[in-house]
């Protein structure tokens, strides 16, 4: 993850030592992240931002029990995961479970917007983030965990809480979903990648 | 010949390790695997010089390795999503409230377990030895292997409550979960200190 600045080790004595102001570098660091992670789960960047806020306090909060044994993402990712499943399940939001795909009157409302909204988003990344919300919270956290937040096989697993192999398989059927998903939506989009 | 007896003779030839884990069901997903272990560097050396093989000879696998690698490099390149600009400003505001609360393992009273473990053990030794005065030993017993004989409906359950011992048992058990009462009522009272 960031590698340049300050390591997290660090920053997180410094914090425990009362430098309050010192969490906000930790902020600085992880919050597109996490932010990025909760929004898979909610989709509604309101839900997301409050989320994202109670998880960087709960990691506040508990900041003493970071053992370091873990790569401190890996410790907040954790965080993110558990308060993000802690908040649908209090709030009953949608009957999606997390392990299916998003089906039915919801992707076909997300389809037609997507039709609409391709004329205007021609962006690869645009394309890649749509297919991605189309993909269930669990496969579209687990390419998060993987390409972005720097995590491996076995860390993505304790943060899951899955065996890596299961993880492995998990990364592979996500990606597979996602490559479905972008053949069927965004064909002519794929072509000018493969083409570049 | 069916597929899957083709596959197990393919990779026999080959000598290429298996996939336990994912049911392979096309030619096209054991080709896509394969290269995805390859693209994420999990494969071991025999494999990685199969499939750079595979790659310098089969153009059905050099299509498929770009078009993942297309996928790949997309995810790679993804882009996070960012919260509002108040967010930072939002959370250090929030954590202002609060101290870090004290690592777990700290605040974990160690005579507090060991009282439980007593409390148990002790409950389960006295109703040990009750049930060990209850037990009539015979020389021998004509229906039973055991040198015992334990009559359920023989029991004198009356004594278990009246039985001196029970009593002082009793008695130590409810001084225990007194102190344990004490106990967690002065954490809290502590906790709510340090809070405040």
């Amino acid at each position: 993850m960031t590698t340049t600045g300050q390591p997290d080790e660090e920053i997180i004595n410094r914090v425990l030592k009362g430098d309050q102001a010192a969490y906000a570098l930790i902020l600085e660091r992880y919050q597109n992240y996490v932010f990025t992670l909760v929004l898979r789960f909610t989709e509604n960047r309101e839900d997301a931002e409050e989320i994202a806020q109670d998880v960087f306090v709960k990691a506040y909060r508990s900041l003493a029990d970071f053992r370091g044994d873990s790569k401190f993402s890996t410790w907040l990712f954790t965080i993110t995961r558990t308060t993000c499943l802690s908040f649908l399940r209090k709030k009953k939001l949608d009957t999606l479970s997390l392990d299916n795909e998003r089906t039915g009157i919801q992707v076909e409302n997300r389809e037609s917007g997507f039709n609409a909204n391709l004329v205007e988003q021609k962006s690869k990344h645009a394309m890649l983030n749509q297919a991605i919300a189309m993909l269930s919270p669990d496969d579209a956290q687990v390419l998060n965990l993987f390409y972005k937040g720097d995590q491996t096989l076995e860390e993505i697993g304790k943060i899951m809480r899955l065996d890596p192999n299961t993880v492995k398989v998990k990364l592979h059927r996500a990606r597979q979903r996602l490559k479905d998903k972008m053949e069927k939506y965004f064909a002519n989009e794929l072509r000018e990648i493969h083409t570049d | 010949m069916s597929y899957g007896k083709y596959i197990r003779i393919k990779r026999e030839q080959n000598h290429a390790p298996e996939y336990p884990f994912i049911k392979i069901k096309t030619m096209d997903q054991e080709i896509e695997l394969r290269i995805w272990e390859f693209i994420d560097g999990h494969c071991n050396e025999v494999e990685k010089a199969f499939v750079m093989q595979k790659l310098a000879e089969n153009s059905v696998w050099r299509s498929k390795y770009n078009e993942l690698l297309g996928v790949h490099e997309l995810l790679q390149k993804q882009e996070l999503d960012m919260p509002s600009l108040r967010f930072t400003k939002n959370v250090m505001e929030e954590i202002a409230q609060y101290h870090v609360a004290p690592a777990t393992k700290n605040y974990i009273n160690k005579n507090v377990i060991r009282g439980i473990t007593a409390f148990f053990l002790t409950m389960i030794a006295g109703l040990f030895i009750y049930f060990l005065g209850q037990i009539h030993w015979t020389s021998s017993s004509s229906n039973s292997l055991l040198p015992v004989s334990l009559d359920a409906t023989k029991m004198n359950w009356s004594k278990l409550l009246n039985n001196s011992y029970i009593n002082i048992f009793l008695g130590i058990s409810a001084i225990l979960g007194l102190i344990l009462v004490d106990k967690y009522l002065q954490a809290k009272k502590n906790t709510g200190r340090t809070e405040l």
